[in-house]
């Protein structure tokens, strides 16, 4: 990858100022060559995004974790599939497709994703012209022979959850093709986060997928801070790791028993679930607010924390409680004789598709943002990252068990060792002095004053990518945020061919994509 | 397995106390939903929970409902799995044009008599996602409500009481 950057610099047509990793403006012929480059597996894709007459697509070295973002100008409106070689980029592309009205070239799949015929309009941020509202039917992929079936799942599922709609092809108990159609839960984000304040465009950026809240919101803040240049108090970036942290714990715990109560193992739910609502009591009581929303702002967070005892004991007492839980786990082979072997997602396939998270890390893709690129205070933080290669439903879980133990860890070494200080800079001040000229520059030269940054941070389900363009007075004029989903939604598909119906909350549950992160 | 089981029967529980009911707000409740016909429900309510637009925020808090602590079925409050068994619907999140016909369908299939919980600040006024083509609207845009709560998300707590207002209101009648 790293030959594949210098290459890719080297044909460069401009580089943008965009922090930490560079943009650099391409051609064509440049654009392809990196969508092979993907295809082949030199780098791995890890967002595609658009602006009106232009396409971006972020590139990531699993190795060392560096970003390298890609644009290509598009005046006449078309950019070549990305999807034509690196079938993960299709969805994306669909979406990009949907909303700005952009061609790409070859696409193979050329159905509307995100765009149900609902909106009233077509292409919302690019030329906009009205259309009815009516509905259009959605032409499914076929799969035929007299014994298949189908079954139609969705929007509006049977459990507590967000909605979507599955169509299973089977034959008798056996899935032979599942077919995911996403896209009820569009709210328009990238729209809300065009022209808008840093504040309004925060509030937006932490309720894209509620349950990564903290997440979002960090790499929100990074990315901003990233573009403006300013920095952050050592105390707020140790809290902001804590709050992380203790959104993941939750989450998992969350999961945990939500995959063995799809098994029917009630028990496991209702003594994770006292967990789970334990690290949301605390995470209160610590910061005043359960999930943790918009504690994190660009410069700092909001909430000190006062009194370290809640989170001592809550640690505590996880620690005395959860290694009976896993026991429970590991000893009831009923619970295991329906994860083991259950939904596997092959490590090709992981790989290809850059899945993050404890699905791509239970498939054998080692990739975790906090490990690489890596961002603070995690390099002073002692943790291991969790891996397994079998890549079944049993496998996400034991990843997502090793990760509450290390999660507990890292929340230990954090308080231990929170700095003493401010929890943020007043971002105005460094804002105004942004605005004064450069030395040798003259004060009433024009120049370009936008500036941009982006941001990867590891939530609970995997990597966030968040992208920013501001102007010198802070303003948001254009940004785009991609879940870890967006590339595990596609693997679900593959994971759940041949197994039984009846599995399929089980894997759906231990893969547990967001759809308001994919759906934005 | 036995262990815990045992510990179980022995433990304290950790179960909230049944939040305290605030009369006026009951019988205000009572007389907006003209509760005669809650009367034949007797004191439960079955609920069917509707994603339509949230961030998902909302789900969680909902999810927690169920748990140990706020343990809603000693109400005789019930998810559902379908609209067809349910009396209430608790909607989440902005409309979004994408999910407005799921949202209005789920409300056909509901049976009468029944009750409209709008969830969440998205759903009782669109939140931070109102300025956009995707959204229609809050819920009551789309289909009546009867009763809000708001929050981002809120609290299990909060939508306890709600919920428990909403059974009282039936008693009343």
């Amino acid at each position: 990858m790293s030959t594949l950057r210098t290459a890719l610099l080297n044909t460069a047509l401009t580089i943008e100022e965009q922090k930490p990793w560079p943009r650099i403006t391409v051609d064509v012929d440049t654009w392809r060559q990196a969508t092979l480059a993907v295809a082949a597996g030199n780098a791995t894709l890890s967002g595609l995004w658009a602006e009106p007459g232009a396409v971006h697509m972020a590139l990531l070295d699993d190795q060392d974790g560096a970003l390298t973002v890609l644009t290509l100008a598009a005046p006449d409106g078309r950019f070549p599939s990305v999807g034509l070689t690196h079938p993960p980029a299709q969805r994306l592309e669909r979406s990009i497709v949907d909303l700005y009205g952009l061609t790409a070239d070859g696409m193979p799949d050329d159905r509307r994703w995100l765009d149900h015929d609902r909106w009233g309009v077509r292409s919302p941020l690019g030329s906009m012209s009205q259309i009815p509202a009516n509905g259009s039917p959605y032409a499914f992929l076929k799969a035929e022979g007299p014994p298949l079936h189908q079954i139609a799942v969705g929007p509006v599922h049977a459990g507590i959850i967000e909605p979507g709609h599955f169509r299973f092809s089977a034959n008798g108990e056996i899935i032979v093709r599942l077919e995911e159609r996403l896209g009820y839960v569009h709210k328009g984000i990238e729209g809300l986060l065009t022209d808008t304040t840093l504040e309004a465009a925060a509030k937006v950026v932490a309720r894209v997928s509620g349950d990564s809240t903290v997440a979002y919101s960090l790499a929100f803040a990074r990315a901003a801070e990233a573009a403006l240049g300013v920095g952050v108090p050592q105390r707020a970036i140790w809290l902001r790791a804590l709050m992380a942290e203790l959104e993941r714990l939750a989450n998992h715990l969350g999961d945990i028993g939500g995959i063995c109560n799809d098994a029917a193992f009630a028990l496991m739910l209702a003594h994770c679930g006292i967990l789970r609502e334990d690290v949301l009591r605390t995470a209160k009581t610590a910061f005043g607010h359960r999930l943790m929303m918009d504690r994190i702002i660009p410069g700092g967070v909001t909430d000190d924390l006062h009194d370290v005892l809640p989170i001592k004991t809550l640690t505590a007492h996880i620690r005395q409680r959860f290694p009976r839980l896993v026991e429970l786990y590991d000893n009831t082979a009923s619970l295991q004789n329906r994860t083991v072997s259950t939904g596997h997602l092959a490590t090709g396939l992981a790989r290809r598709f850059g899945a993050g998270g404890p699905i791509g890390r239970a498939s054998g893709r080692p990739f975790d943002a906090r490990k690489t690129p890596g961002y603070p205070p995690y390099g002073d933080l002692d943790f291991k990252m969790a891996v397994r290669d079998a890549g079944d439903v049993d496998a996400r879980i034991w990843v997502r068990i090793d990760e509450v133990y290390e999660s507990l860890e890292l929340i230990e070494q954090i308080i231990d060792r929170l700095p003493p200080g401010p929890i943020s800079y007043p971002l105005a001040p460094a804002l105004r002095e942004r605005r004064v000229p450069q030395a040798g520059g003259l004060a009433n030269e024009p120049h370009d004053t936008a500036t941009e940054g982006l941001a990867l941070i590891e939530g609970f389900r995997g990597d966030v990518l968040v992208w920013l363009r501001m102007d010198e007075s802070g303003r948001v004029l254009r940004g785009a945020v991609r879940d870890p989903s967006a590339f595990q939604w596609p693997l679900l598909e593959a994971a759940i061919e041949g197994n039984i119906v009846a599995d399929f909350p089980i894997c759906n549950k231990s893969f547990n994509c967001s759809y308001s992160g994919h759906d934005l | 397995m036995r262990r815990m089981l045992l510990e179980g029967l022995f433990r304290r529980p950790v179960t909230e106390g049944t939040p305290t009911v605030n009369d006026a707000e009951v019988d205000a409740l009572a007389e907006r939903l003209g509760v005669s016909a809650m009367a034949r429900l007797g004191r439960s309510l079955s609920i069917r929970e509707v994603d339509a637009g949230s961030c998902n925020g909302c789900e969680l808090e909902i999810h927690a409902l169920n748990n140990s602590y706020y343990d809603v079925e000693r109400f005789g409050l019930r998810f559902v799995a379908s609209p067809r068994h349910a009396d209430v619907l608790m909607v989440t999140g902005p409309v979004t044009a994408n999910m407005r016909e799921g949202l209005e369908r789920t409300y056909a299939a509901t049976p009468a008599p029944k009750w409209v919980v709008a969830v969440g600040d998205c759903a009782t006024g669109c939140g931070v996602f109102g300025k956009s083509y995707a959204v229609i609207g809050a819920v009551s845009d789309v289909i009546p409500v009867d009763l809000v709560i708001p929050g981002c998300p809120p609290e299990p707590i909060d939508m306890l009481k709600g919920l428990i207002d909403l059974i009282e209101a039936s008693a009343r009648s």
